[in-house]
């Protein structure tokens, strides 16, 4: 896949006067759902914003696509962002906001009309869509913002923080609103402090810390590169935990083994999971143990995070 | 130009129509503009009073001075005044209000070019700044003639027709030179005012001037268009510019490049400014 055909930060800094904002940030982002992790203030949202061109680098360089966001007749045509910001242009309805946003494209009235119909069915505001933004509840004025985003048809979408003020029913609609784009081969850049939700969302993760990029790719990818210092921990349930604790303590790949605390399973450390899955397909085959489920226990966002450079705020 | 350019041009064009009706959609409603018709509308309730005051009996007018009364409150309190705050309160607003309310990167997250987005916003303010202060002039102008045409001169009320197009070509010229600069202004400072008086006191001052300095000034060349010269005595020469007033296609001239320059100079800004609300 060419530069042409991701999203690229090439040495990107960003300082705010002597606050700094990103520091060298090198990352590639394809297709897919990306997500941006880290705390508050980490720079998930100066990320977005100079991949949006509403701040410019201090240094490096960036392209969408293969285009830099100084050229927004270009950019705007291929992307849509969802801020942040909870604010809008006054006196506008809910419709009005799309369809304006819509006419700056340089469409006419019908197609305007036609696309921002679509996008207001597409996040369930229809019925409320001649109201004005300024009446409706945050959850609403999410919603709207999001239509706006997507009402050009982008491929690619930056949404920053777009599930906060959504109840669980809009969340989940959101989420596989996110996923069926991403099915058509678009690109979402999403950010998120919220770790739970991003295994739930993500293919792939770009973690973030005080301005500086700290891990990037697919979580069980980062997790696999971290089994050497931070041994990946697997919940074993079988019917004799005991006599499989006593197999894996003669392991030299296993740095730990304890007891559930169920007791009905094992949370077993190991340096090498791949040996370990074979060691374990083993003794079932030889019917010393009755598996009955294996699973890894620290491999999802919020610990491969909580790993990197502690839990910082993330929840 | 080929086609791919000229559909580029037709493109920025819709585009600079739709900033200007989303504009003007958004800002120029009653409640929103009510300090902008109060200062337009202010020049007609004097020369109404004027009008009534002497049909009732109250002051003697024969008529003789009508023309260079309004010649006078419209050079000193419409322009220097009206126009100038009328301008402020739109043009200055067109970013620096959409700043405050943290709604202007919706501008910046469309496909338009900056540019096009000044270009948009700046007619937009033109379009309501001389729609409201040339419908005021002419209303006023319109108040004073019908007095005049009761007045033992009133045979001078061709001649005041014959200048009516002149007061309102200064008028639109106004807005366009005062709206230009206070667009700047809005996208330079975080707070304006002190900007703002510095521009008012510019252009109350450009009497001691030498003729250079003066030609970096709107009412300079609206001095010069303005179809009566205005006899001002006493203290009041202060507000007479120039002797010597320009030919009117320099005045014209003057305030188009002056405007032209100004509106560039924001094109070029606006290419660089940031959407940081948080530190505004």
């Amino acid at each position: 896949m060419s530069a042409e055909d991701r999203i690229v930060f090439e040495d990107v800094s960003k300082f705010y006067g002597d606050v700094l904002g990103v520091n060298q940030v090198r990352v590639s982002i394809p297709p897919g759902i990306t997500t941006l992790v880290g705390p508050n203030g980490s720079g998930k949202t100066t990320l977005m914003n100079l991949m949006t061109g509403l701040v410019q680098p201090s240094r490096g360089s960036i392209r969408v696509l293969g285009i830099p966001p100084s050229d927004p007749e270009r950019l705007f045509s291929v992307l849509g962002y969802c801020t942040q910001f909870d604010s809008f242009p006054r006196g506008l309805t809910g419709y009005e906001f799309i369809y304006y946003s819509l006419r700056l494209h340089g469409m006419g009235a019908g197609r305007a009309d036609e696309l921002t119909a679509r996008a207001l069915e597409r996040v369930s505001m229809s019925e409320a869509a001649h109201r004005r933004v300024a009446s409706y509840s945050k959850g609403m004025r999410q919603r709207i913002k999001l239509a706006q985003a997507i009402a050009h048809q982008p491929a690619v979408l930056v949404l920053d923080e777009p599930l906060n003020g959504l109840d669980p029913m809009a969340r989940s609609e959101a989420i596989a609103l996110f996923r069926s784009l991403a099915a058509e081969g678009s690109y979402l850049v999403i950010s998120s402090h919220i770790l739970h939700e991003v295994d739930r969302i993500s293919d792939q993760v770009v973690m973030l810390s005080n301005g500086y990029v700290v891990a990037e790719g697919q979580i069980q990818a980062v997790r696999g590169e971290m089994h050497q210092e931070h041994p990946l921990q697997i919940l074993v349930r079988c019917n004799r935990p005991g006599a499989l604790a006593g197999k894996l303590f003669a392991e030299d790949h296993v740095c730990d083994v304890r007891m559930h605390h169920d007791r009905r399973g094992l949370v077993v450390a190991t340096r090498a999971p791949e040996v370990f899955y074979k060691l374990l397909g083993e003794l079932v085959l030889e019917g010393a143990i009755d598996l009955e489920s294996v699973a890894p226990a620290d491999d999802d966002a919020h610990s491969v995070y909580e790993y990197l450079i502690g839990s910082g705020g993330a929840q | 130009m080929n086609e791919d350019g000229t559909t580029a041009w037709r493109m920025r064009a819709a585009q600079v129509a739709a900033v200007a009706r989303l504009e003007l959609k958004k800002n120029f409603s009653l409640r929103r503009g009510i300090a902008v018709y109060i200062l337009a509308f202010m020049q007609f309730l004097i020369f109404a009073a004027h009008s009534i005051a002497s049909a009732r009996g109250m002051t003697h007018c024969d008529g003789s001075d009508d023309l260079a009364m309004y010649a006078g409150v419209f050079q000193v309190f419409f322009l220097r005044l009206a126009v100038f705050f009328g301008c402020v309160v739109i043009f200055l607003n067109l970013f620096r209000g959409e700043v405050l309310q943290k709604s202007l990167h919706y501008y910046f997250l469309a496909p338009v070019r900056r540019e096009v987005l000044v270009i948009g916003k700046y007619l937009s303010g033109l379009i309501m700044a001389a729609l409201v202060f040339a419908a005021a002039a002419a209303l006023s102008y319109m108040v004073q003639v019908q007095h005049l045409a009761l007045t033992p001169n009133r045979a001078l009320t061709s001649t005041a027709m014959g200048q009516l197009p002149a007061y309102l070509g200064v008028t639109v010229l106004a807005c366009a030179g005062y709206g230009a600069v206070f667009l700047l202004l809005g996208m330079l400072f975080r707070n304006p005012i002190i900007p703002v008086i510095g521009v008012l006191v510019w252009e109350s001052l450009i009497i001691f001037f030498p003729p250079l300095l003066k030609k970096i000034s709107v009412i300079f060349y609206l001095e010069s268009l303005c179809p009566v010269r205005v006899p001002f005595d006493g203290a009041a020469h202060l507000f007479a510019i120039s002797a010597n007033p320009s030919p009117a296609y320099v005045a014209i001239s003057g305030v188009l490049l002056l405007t032209a320059a100004v509106v560039a100079l924001a094109s070029v800004l606006v290419r660089r400014m940031e959407i940081r609300y948080g530190s505004e």
